[in-house]
C-alpha cells in the first residue's frame, strides 16, 4: 500500500490517487509531419522501466491535482514527488 | 519417450523403490553456441522450445532461466484456459492453443491435468449482454464452442452463486464454453521441460541475461551470467520483463508491466464445479482439485516488478467476490501473492519478428497469457524456424502499433449513453 | 470425564464448565480452554486423516503451527471450515467436526493409501491418469472428494465485519516477554503506541512459564503489564488479534476476533493500521524432530505439552519420552515432573550436556539417554512404544542394535525457528545462524525491528533486554524522550544449547523403512525429497511444489526448515545455499467476509440516482444500470411489456410529446481565456467560429484516432462554453481534460468544473414540446429566437432554466437545464401541464430506438474503441483547419484501409424478425458449415421500430457504405438466422426536417 505525498496536501493513502503513467511524454509540436512509426512510437512505446522512474499520479480523490513522482518500480519507494511548475521537473506529457 | 510415465511405471518403480525415476528436468550448463535460444523458462519459452524440436527439426535449443523454470508467472496465475475471445484473429490463437491443451498430457506424457469444467463470463448490465452476445456468435462462426445461458442455468449449474435481482450488479447471464477450464500450473512447465530436454534442448537455470549482441542489425547471441552464449536466432520470452530485455537491444515496447495479484482459500469440500469470471465486479474464481478457491484479482494501477501489490487491491477483490458468491464470506484466505505482467494497449500479445534480424519477441500477454502457454510455444516456434510469422500470429506483429491496426479485446468494455 | 485434566494451578477456570461436542460425542471443557485442550483433557487421540496416505494423526502443537487439528465448527450459516484446534476458544455448544476420514476418522477405509504409498510418491498424479484423455474427469471427481479439510456454508453470513484505519507512532506485534517489555517502555514516553496480540490474554510464552520476573512469577508479571497498557490511553491493546500482513510503507493488516459477538455486533475486525514503526515480537516457533512414524498420534511438540500442562491443567499422557536435540525440552521434563510424571526420560541425541538444562533435571532424577535417537514409533493408531538406538558419532547413522521402550506420549524438540513471517512479507532477509541452527531476521527493509526469539533470543532474559534496548532507540529516533525504564530482574536460565539434528539417520535407505514424514498435512516425507531431487526438482521452490512441502494450512510453520535442512543434505549443500521460500500473507488464513469489511451488497459500488429517482420510483419502472447511475428502462403502464412500453413511449413522442430524465448526461462548464483554444484541441470541429448562443455535436477521440466520447457542446459566453459527455464516461472524460491542461498545456487560462449532480436535465421531444413550454411561461423559444442548435436562458413556473435546442431523437426537442433541488417539482409540472398532449415519459429503451430511427451512434454500443469518426460516417465532423487530439491517427496505414468497418443501416427482409443485438453478418445462409465462416460484421443496434413499423438495425459492416442494398444474414449465438438488406443508416426523416420546425 503506497502513501503518496501530494504536493498540495501532503501524505495520503495510495487508494486516493490515480495513476497516470509515464512521465514526460511530450506531444509532438506538428503531428502531421510526423512517419506512422514516430507517431506510433509517441502514442504507445513506453520505457516501462525497471528502477528508479517519473511517472504521474493525480489526487482524485482529494485535490485533484497532477503531479510527478519519483519511484522505484522494484521496491516501490517513493524517491520524491513534485508538481509539475518545478524547475528540474519533465514538466510536460499527458499520453 | 525414454522415461514414460504410465500407472504401470508408478507401480514398477515402486518396486524398486522409486529409485529408477530419471530427471524430469535436466540441469544443463551453456554450449559455446546454439541454433536458437529461448530466453525465458516459463511455459511459454519451454513450450516454444518443445515445438521448436518437434515440429522443426532443429534440436540444439538452449533455454535460458534467470531463476528456476516455471516460476514466473507460469507458477503465479488463476490457471485458466478458454478460447472465447471476442476478435477472430484473437480466438484463433487460442482456439489453436485450446486444442493442443486437450492432448497435451499425451503429447508431452505428463499429466497437466487439464480439467475442461467450463468457464462462465458473466454479464451483469444490457451492454455486457450484447458483448456477450456478440463474442458467442462470433465463436460459433469460428468454429469455437460457445454459448449464452441465462441466470437460472447459471443458478443451476453454479448454486452458490448469487443471482438475485437485488444484487448490486445483478447477474444477467453469461457466456459459457464447456471446453474451456483450468490446469496444473507447474505442471505445464515442468512436462514441457522434460518433453523438450528429452529431444535435446538444453534448459539452463539461474542464468540471467545481461546483454544482448548484435551488429549490423542481427542478432549473434546473448551475454550471460554465465558467460557469452552465441546465436543467430534469439527468442525472448519473459512476461513481465519483456521491456527490460528489449531495452538490450534498443528496442522500446508498447508495454506496461504491472502487478496482479491472486489468491487461495483453505481447502474447502467440493463447491464450485467450474470457472466463473466477471470483468464488471473484476474477480475470477475456480476451485483447485485441492479444494481451494482460486482467485484473480484485477491489475494494480500503477507500473511494478516487486511481484506484489496493494491490500486495497485484494479487499476490492473480495468486495466482488462478495457480490457474487455472499456464502464465501466464512471462508478463509490462506495465501496471496503477486506475479508481473506486461500489459498491450490491445489486449492482445506481440508474437512478432523485430526490427533487428534474428531476434523475436513473445510478449504482452496481460493477465491472460497462461491459457495460450502450448499455442503461443507453436506459432513462436514456427515463427523462430521460418523467419515468418504463421497465419495465426501474424496479425500480432509488433508493427500494428505504428500501421494502427489493434485487435482491441478491451472490446466494448465502455459504458455510455 | 475430563481423563487428562489434573490438579494444579492454571489459566482455566474450573468453576465454568463447557459443553461441547466432537464428531457428535458429548464432552466437557472448562472456560480459558482451546478446543485443543479440551480434547487432549478428554483423552482424544486421533483427531484427523492426512491428505494423501489417510493416516490417523492427533495434535501436535498448540498454535498457528498444528497441522492436524483442523474442523468444521459451528453449523447452518455459522459454520466455518478449516479451523485450527489450537486456536479455536471453547464455548458452551460448540460443535466441531473432522471432515477427513471414510466411514470415520477412526477407521478410514482409504488407509489403503498408506499400504500403497510407494506408488503415490511426491508428484505420482502427473505420471498417471492420462488415459483415455476423456477420463481425467472421472479420476477428478474422486480427487477432488477427498480433499477440503471443511465445508462453505450454503447460506448467507449474518454476521458482519468491518474495518477500521489507525495511525500510531508505534506497532507492537505479540505481546510476549519481548513485546510487553518494548509495550511498557513505550507506554510512558506518550507515543501513540498499538499492541497486537492473537491469543485473548497478553503474556504468550510467560503464561505457561516457571520464571519470575521482578520476583513476580511471570504470568503475573504478564497480567500486571496487560493492567497497565490498557488503563494507557495511548496504547490501543488489541487481544485475540493477528497482523496476518505486512505491505509497503508499514501498512500492516490486523484481523480482531471478537469473543461472543452477537447478530447485532461485528464478529471481525480488520484493522489498517500505518505506523511509524513496527517491532516484531512474534516469538518462535518449535521444529518437530523426523524419524519413522513420527506422525503417530501422541507424538506432541515439547512446548506445547508444557503449555498444555501448565495454561491448561492438561496432561496427555503418563509414561513419557522426550525426545531432543537441544535443551528447551528440558524445561518440558521439569514441567512434567512437577506435574507428577515419574515414567519419564529424556532421549538426548547429543553426545554429552553439562547445561543447566542437565543439572537442574538431574536435581529432580529424571533420566537422560544421551547419544540416543527414537528411530521409530510403534502403536497403530497411537503411539504405545518407541525404538532407540545409540547414534554412531562419527557417520550419524544409528547403531543397529535397537532397544525398545513403552511409552503414551512422546514429546519432541527439534529447536527453534524465529517467526519471520511478517518481517519477510516487508521485504526484510533472513540469514541463516550456525550457531542457533535458525534463520534470524537480517537487515530490514522497512521501519521494522524484530525483537526477542523471533529475532533468535532465547532466553527470557534475553528477549526482555532486546526489546527494551531497541524499542529506546526508536523512541527516540521518533523523537520522543528516551524513556528510562529499567529492565526487569530476571533469574537467567540458558536453556539454549542445540546440537542439530535434522533426521536420524539409517544406513537402510528411506524407503525401506517406516516413512519419516516433514510436512504433517500434505504427507510430505523425506523419501519425497529424495524422489524430487532425483528427478531434477532441486530447487527449494520446485521442491516445495513437487513434493507439497510447506502448502498446508499451516503454511510450512512446523515443517519447512527440517525440509529445507534435509534438501540440503541429499543435495550435499549447506542450509543457508537452499535459501527460503517466499512468505506471503496471510500469516494465518483470514475470512473473506474480514477482508471485504462493510464495502459489499449494496455499499459494494455507490448508486447514483437523479433528482427526479422518486418519481420513477413510484412508478416502480425497471430500471437499467448505466455505470453507476439508474436510469428508467422504460414506463410500463399496468402489466405493459418491455414491447408494448416502447411502442406506446415512442408513438406519442414523435405525434405529441414525450419527456425524458436525462440528468445522468455528464455536464461540464469550461470556462477561462484561453477556453476556444482548450476546446479546439479536443473536440473534431471547428470552436473559434462558433457564435454566442450556438449548441454543436461534439466528438471526442482518442489520441489513437478512435471515437472516445460524444455530446453537446455550446458556447454561452466569449470565454464560456457548457459540454456534456454520456453517461458513462463523465468521469473519465473530466479527469481526461484535466489531464491534458495540468501536464500538456498548463499554459492555457481555463477552468472546468463538473455540474453533473448540480444540474438535472429534462428532454421534451416530440411536436407539442414547444407548446408546452410556452404554455408554463418560457420566453424566447420561438424557431427564429431560438433556431436549432442554438441555446438561451428563460424562466418556467418561476424557475431559471436553461434551455437548448438539441435533439437526439429527431424530433422538435428541449433539453432542460435546471438546478437539481427543483427538477422534481419541474418534472411534476410538465406531467401535470403536459396532460392536454398526452405527455409520455420514456426511459432508456425508446431513447435508443428514437436514435436508431435517426442512425444516431451511442458510444460503447455502436462503437467499441476500434471505430474512427469516418468509420461511423461523422467524417464531416473533422476540421481540416486546425490539429485535434487523434487527427495524426486518423492517417495511418490502418486508418484508410479498404475493408474498415463502417456504421450502416439494416433492414429485415421479412420486415418482421428483429435481429439479435451482438448477431456477426455473414454473407449466405450457413448450410454447409466450414468453419471458419468468414464475418463481415455485427449488429450494434437492433428494435422494432413503431414509427416505421418494421425492425431496424445498426451495425459495422466491412466497406458499408459500398454496400447498400446488398443482402446478408445475421446470425446469433443461438444460430438464428435473419436475411436483411443493408441501408443507409438514417431511417427516418432523412432530411431532418421535424427537428427544424
Amino acid at each position: 500500500m503506497l502513501l503518496i505525498n501530494c504536493p498540495w496536501c501532503g501524505e495520503r493513502d495510495e487508494t486516493e490517487f490515480s495513476y497516470g503513467g509515464e512521465a514526460g511524454i511530450v506531444r509532438p509540436e506538428n503531428p502531421e509531419i510526423l512517419s506512422d512509426e514516430e507517431w506510433g512510437d509517441y502514442l504507445f512505446m513506453r520505457k516501462n522501466t525497471k528502477g528508479v522512474f517519473t511517472e504521474q499520479w493525480n489526487h482524485s480523490s482529494g485535490c485533484r491535482q497532477w503531479f510527478l513522482v519519483k519511484r522505484d518500480t522494484v521496491t516501490y519507494k517513493i524517491i520524491d514527488s513534485y508538481k509539475f511548475d518545478r524547475s528540474d521537473s519533465e514538466n510536460k506529457g499527458s499520453k | 519417450m525414454k522415461n514414460k510415465y504410465s500407472a504401470l511405471s508408478l507401480i514398477k518403480n515402486a518396486f524398486t523403490n522409486n529409485k529408477n525415476w530419471k530427471p524430469a528436468i535436466k540441469n544443463a550448463e551453456p554450449k559455446k553456441s546454439y541454433d536458437a535460444i529461448i530466453v525465458g523458462g516459463g511455459g511459454h519459452g519451454l513450450a516454444t522450445a518443445f515445438y521448436l524440436a518437434k515440429n522443426h527439426g532443429i534440436k540444439n535449443i538452449a533455454v535460458v532461466e534467470k531463476g528456476w523454470i516455471g516460476g514466473g508467472n507460469t507458477a503465479r496465475n488463476t490457471t485458466i484456459v478458454r478460447s472465447n475471445y471476442l476478435w477472430t484473429e484473437a480466438s484463433l490463437l487460442y482456439e489453436k492453443s485450446l486444442k493442443l491443451w486437450e492432448g497435451l498430457s499425451r503429447e508431452i506424457n505428463f499429466n497437466v491435468m487439464f480439467s475442461q469444467r467450463g468457464v462462465y463470463n458473466l454479464g451483469h448490465t444490457l451492454q455486457d449482454m450484447r458483448d456477450i452476445e456478440r463474442r458467442v456468435s462470433a465463436n460459433r462462426l469460428n468454429g469455437i464452442d460457445a454459448e449464452v445461458v441465462n441466470a437460472e442455468q447459471i443458478k443451476k449449474e453454479i448454486p452458490y452463486i448469487n443471482t438475485s435481482s437485488s444484487a448490486r450488479y445483478p447477474i444477467l447471464g453469461a457466456s459459457l464454453q464447456k471446453r474451456a477450464g483450468v490446469a496444473r500450473h507447474d505442471a505445464v512447465a515442468w512436462g514441457f521441460a522434460r518433453a523438450a530436454s528429452d529431444l535435446g534442448v538444453d534448459i539452463i537455470q539461474q542464468c540471467e541475461v545481461t546483454d544482448i549482441i548484435k551488429s549490423n542489425n542481427q542478432i549473434h547471441g546473448i551475454e550471460t551470467s554465465k558467460g557469452r552464449i552465441e546465436s543467430n536466432k534469439v527468442g525472448l520470452v519473459v512476461a513481465g520483463h519483456a521491456s527490460v530485455l528489449a531495452a538490450m537491444a534498443n528496442l522500446r515496447l508498447p508495454l506496461e508491466s504491472h502487478p496482479l495479484q491472486a489468491y487461495v482459500s483453505e481447502p474447502l469440500k467440493p463447491v464450485l464445479d467450474t470457472v466463473v469470471m466477471s470483468n464488471a465486479v473484476h474477480g475470477y474464481i475456480s476451485q483447485s482439485d485441492k479444494g481451494e478457491l482460486v482467485i484473480g484479482a484485477g491489475i494494480d494501477p500503477y507500473i511494478g516488478y516487486g511481484q506484489k501489490g496493494s491490500f486495497c487491491t485484494i479487499e476490492h477483490c473480495m468486495q466482488a467476490i462478495m457480490e457474487l458468491f455472499p456464502y464465501f464470506s466464512r471462508v478463509r484466505m490462506l495465501r496471496q501473492w503477486g506475479g508481473i505482467v506486461d500489459v498491450s494497449p490491445d489486449a492482445c500479445p506481440i508474437i512478432s519478428k523485430t526490427p533487428i534480424n534474428g531476434l523475436y519477441l513473445n510478449c504482452g500477454w496481460g493477465t491472460g497469457g497462461f491459457k495460450a502457454t502450448p499455442g503461443s510455444g507453436w506459432v513462436f516456434a514456427h515463427t523462430l524456424a521460418n523467419d515468418e510469422p504463421h497465419q495465426l500470429n501474424a496479425p500480432f506483429s509488433l508493427e500494428r502499433f505504428s500501421t494502427g491496426a489493434l485487435i482491441d479485446e478491451h472490446g466494448a468494455a465502455a459504458v455510455a449513453h | 470425564m475430563q481423563k487428562n485434566r489434573i490438579d494444579q494451578i492454571s489459566e482455566i477456570n474450573k468453576d465454568k464448565l463447557l459443553n461441547f461436542t466432537f464428531n457428535g460425542k458429548k464432552m466437557q471443557g472448562y472456560q480459558g480452554d482451546t478446543l485443543a485442550s479440551a480434547l487432549l483433557a478428554n483423552d482424544i487421540k486421533i483427531v484427523g486423516r492426512s491428505f494423501k496416505y489417510h493416516r490417523p494423526r492427533g495434535i501436535v502443537a498448540s498454535g498457528a503451527e498444528e497441522p492436524n487439528a483442523i474442523f468444521q465448527i459451528g453449523s447452518g450459516a455459522k459454520t466455518e471450515a478449516g479451523l485450527k484446534a489450537t486456536q479455536v476458544d471453547l464455548y458452551d455448544g460448540l460443535i466441531a467436526t473432522s471432515k477427513k476420514g471414510w466411514p470415520s476418522i477412526n477407521f478410514d477405509i482409504a488407509i489403503i493409501n498408506d499400504w500403497m504409498s510407494k506408488a503415490f510418491g511426491a508428484g505420482f498424479y502427473y505420471k498417471t491418469f492420462m488415459y483415455p484423455a476423456k477420463f481425467w474427469k472421472f479420476y477428478e471427481f474422486f480427487l477432488r472428494k477427498l480433499s477440503g479439510f471443511g465445508s462453505a456454508p450454503d447460506q448467507k453470513d449474518p454476521d458482519n465485519y468491518d474495518h477500521k484505519n489507525i495511525h500510531c507512532d508505534l506497532l507492537i506485534v505479540g505481546a510476549g516477554p519481548a513485546g510487553l517489555m518494548s509495550a511498557l517502555c513505550a507506554v510512558q514516553t506518550g507515543a501513540k503506541v498499538v499492541i497486537v496480540d492473537e491469543k485473548d490474554r497478553f503474556g504468550g510464552k510467560l503464561l505457561s512459564s516457571s520464571e519470575k520476573i521482578n520476583n513476580i512469577p511471570a504470568p503475573e508479571w504478564a497480567k500486571n503489564t496487560q493492567a497497565i497498557l490498557e488503563n494507557s490511553p495511548n496504547v490501543t491493546c488489541l487481544k485475540r488479534s493477528t497482523a496476518f500482513g505486512y505491505y509497503d510503507y508499514n501498512f500492516i493488516t490486523v484481523c480482531q476476533h471478537f469473543k461472543n459477538h452477537n447478530l447485532n455486533q461485528v464478529k471481525q475486525r480488520l484493522w489498517r493500521v500505518r505506523a511509524k514503526q513496527v517491532i516484531l515480537a512474534q516469538g518462535a516457533f518449535e521444529r518437530p524432530l523426523v524419524f519413522s512414524n513420527n506422525d503417530r498420534p501422541g507424538v506432541m511438540l515439547a512446548s506445547a505439552v508444557s503449555e498444555y500442562v501448565k495454561r491448561f491443567a492438561v496432561l496427555p499422557g503418563r509414561n513419557i519420552a522426550v525426545f531432543t536435540n537441544n535443551d528447551s525440552a528440558y524445561q518440558t521434563a521439569i514441567d512434567l515432573k512437577q506435574a507428577g510424571i515419574s515414567d519419564l526420560v529424556i532421549i538426548d541425541s547429543r553426545k554429552n550436556n553439562n547445561s543447566n538444562a542437565y543439572l537442574d533435571v538431574s536435581s529432580l532424577a529424571i533420566e537422560v539417554k544421551f547419544n540416543t535417537a527414537v528411530i521409530n514409533v510403534r502403536g497403530n493408531k497411537h503411539v504405545d512404544s518407541i525404538d532407540l538406538a545409540s547414534i554412531n558419532e562419527a557417520t550419524g547413522i544409528h547403531d543397529k542394535e535397537i532397544t525398545q521402550r513403552k511409552c503414551d506420549l512422546l514429546v519432541y524438540s527439534g529447536g527453534w525457528s524465529p517467526a519471520v513471517h511478517l518481517h519477510s512479507q516487508s521485504g526484510g532477509k533472513n540469514e541463516w545462524s550456525n550457531d542457533l541452527h535458525c534463520f534470524i531476521p537480517i537487515k530490514s527493509n522497512q521501519e521494522c525491528e524484530s525483537v526477542g526469539s523471533c529475532n533468535g533470543k532465547w532466553s527470557l532474559k534475553d528477549c526482555l533486554e532486546d526489546g527494551l534496548k531497541k524499542t529506546k532507540i526508536i523512541l527516540t529516533n521518533l523523537e520522543f524522550d528516551t524513556p528510562d525504564v529499567p529492565l526487569p530482574e530476571v533469574e537467567e536460565k540458558k536453556y539454549f544449547s542445540i546440537s542439530p539434528l535434522w533426521r536420524v539417520k539409517s544406513d537402510i535407505e528411506p524407503e525401506l523403512i517406516p516413512k519419516q514424514f516433514i510436512d504433517f498435512q500434505n504427507d510430505t516425507s523425506v523419501t519425497d525429497i529424495f524422489l524430487a531431487v532425483r528427478e531434477g526438482y532441486e530447487n527449494i521452490e520446485h521442491v516445495k511444489r513437487y513434493t507439497a512441502l510447506g502448502f498446508g494450512t499451516d503454511q510450512g510453520k512446523l515443517g519447512n526448515i527440517n525440509g529445507m535442512a534435509i534438501l540440503g543434505e541429499v543435495l550435499g549443500k549447506p542450509i543457508n545455499e537452499i535459501g527460503t521460500t517466499t512468505f506471503r500473507p496471510a500469516y494465518t488464513p483470514v475470512s473473506f467476509g474480514v477482508c471485504a469489511g462493510q464495502d459489499i451488497g449494496k455499499f459494494f459500488d455507490p448508486i447514483r440516482k437523479t433528482a427526479i429517482h422518486d418519481f420513477h420510483d413510484r412508478l416502480n419502472v425497471p430500471f437499467e444500470l448505466v455505470g453507476q447511475w439508474l436510469r428508467p428502462w422504460y414506463f410500463p403502464r399496468s402489466k405493459e411489456t418491455l414491447y408494448a412500453s416502447v411502442h406506446r413511449e415512442s408513438l406519442a413522442t414523435r405525434n405529441s410529446l414525450g419527456m425524458m430524465d436525462a440528468s445522468t448526461l455528464g455536464k461540464i462548464d469550461v470556462r477561462g481565456k484561453d477556453a476556444i483554444a482548450f476546446l479546439e484541441r479536443i473536440y473534431t470541429h471547428d470552436i473559434a467560429n462558433m457564435s454566442i448562443g450556438k449548441c454543436a455535436y461534439g466528438l471526442i477521440l482518442g489520441e489513437d484516432g478512435m471515437i472516445k466520447d460524444d455530446g453537446v457542446m455550446a458556447r454561452l459566453d466569449e470565454n464560456h462554453f457548457y459540454i456534456t459527455t454520456t453517461t458513462g464516461g463523465a468521469a473519465t472524460v473530466l479527469s481526461w481534460l484535466e489531464q491534458w491542461l495540468q501536464t500538456e498545456w498548463p499554459e492555457l487560462d481555463v477552468y472546468l468544473t463538473s455540474l453533473t449532480d448540480q444540474l438535472s436535465t429534462i428532454v421534451l421531444a416530440g411536436p407539442n414540446s414547444r407548446k408546452l413550454l410556452q404554455k408554463m411561461g418560457a420566453k424566447g423559444i420561438d424557431s427564429d429566437e431560438l433556431p436549432f442548435m442554438h441555446t438561451a436562458k428563460t424562466s418556467i413556473n418561476d424557475l431559471d432554466v436553461d434551455i437548448f435546442r438539441v435533439s437526439f431523437s429527431g424530433e422538435l426537442a428541449f433539453e432542460v437545464n435546471v438546478n437539481s433541488n427543483s427538477a422534481l417539482s419541474l418534472w411534476q409540472a410538465f406531467m401535470e401541464h403536459g396532460k392536454e398532449y398526452n405527455i409520455t415519459p420514456y426511459g432508456t429503451e425508446t431513447m435508443h430506438v428514437l436514435r436508431a430511427e435517426k442512425g444516431f451512434i451511442i458510444v460503447g454500443q455502436d462503437t467499441d474503441g476500434s471505430v474512427s469518426p469516418v468509420d461511423a460516417g461523422l467524417g464531416w465532423m473533422l476540421s481540416k483547419n486546425k490539429d485535434f487530439i487523434g487527427k495524426r491517427s486518423l492517417t495511418r496505414k490502418d486508418s484508410n484501409k479498404k475493408n474498415r468497418k463502417q456504421l450502416v443501416g439494416l433492414y429485415s427482409v421479412d420486415k418482421k424478425s428483429v435481429v439479435s443485438e451482438g448477431s456477426q453478418l455473414i454473407k449466405n445462409k450457413n448450410k454447409d458449415k466450414d468453419n471458419p465462416v468468414p464475418m463481415f460484421g455485427h449488429v450494434s443496434s437492433s428494435y422494432f421500430s413503431p414509427i416505421l413499423n418494421q425492425p431496424i438495425a445498426l451495425a459495422l459492416l466491412e466497406n458499408g457504405r459500398d454496400r447498400y442494398d446488398e443482402r446478408l444474414v445475421a446470425v446469433s449465438s443461438d444460430e438464428n438466422e435473419i436475411e436483411v438488406i443493408v441501408t443507409n443508416p438514417c431511417f427516418y426523416d432523412s432530411k431532418g426536417e421535424r427537428q427544424n420546425v
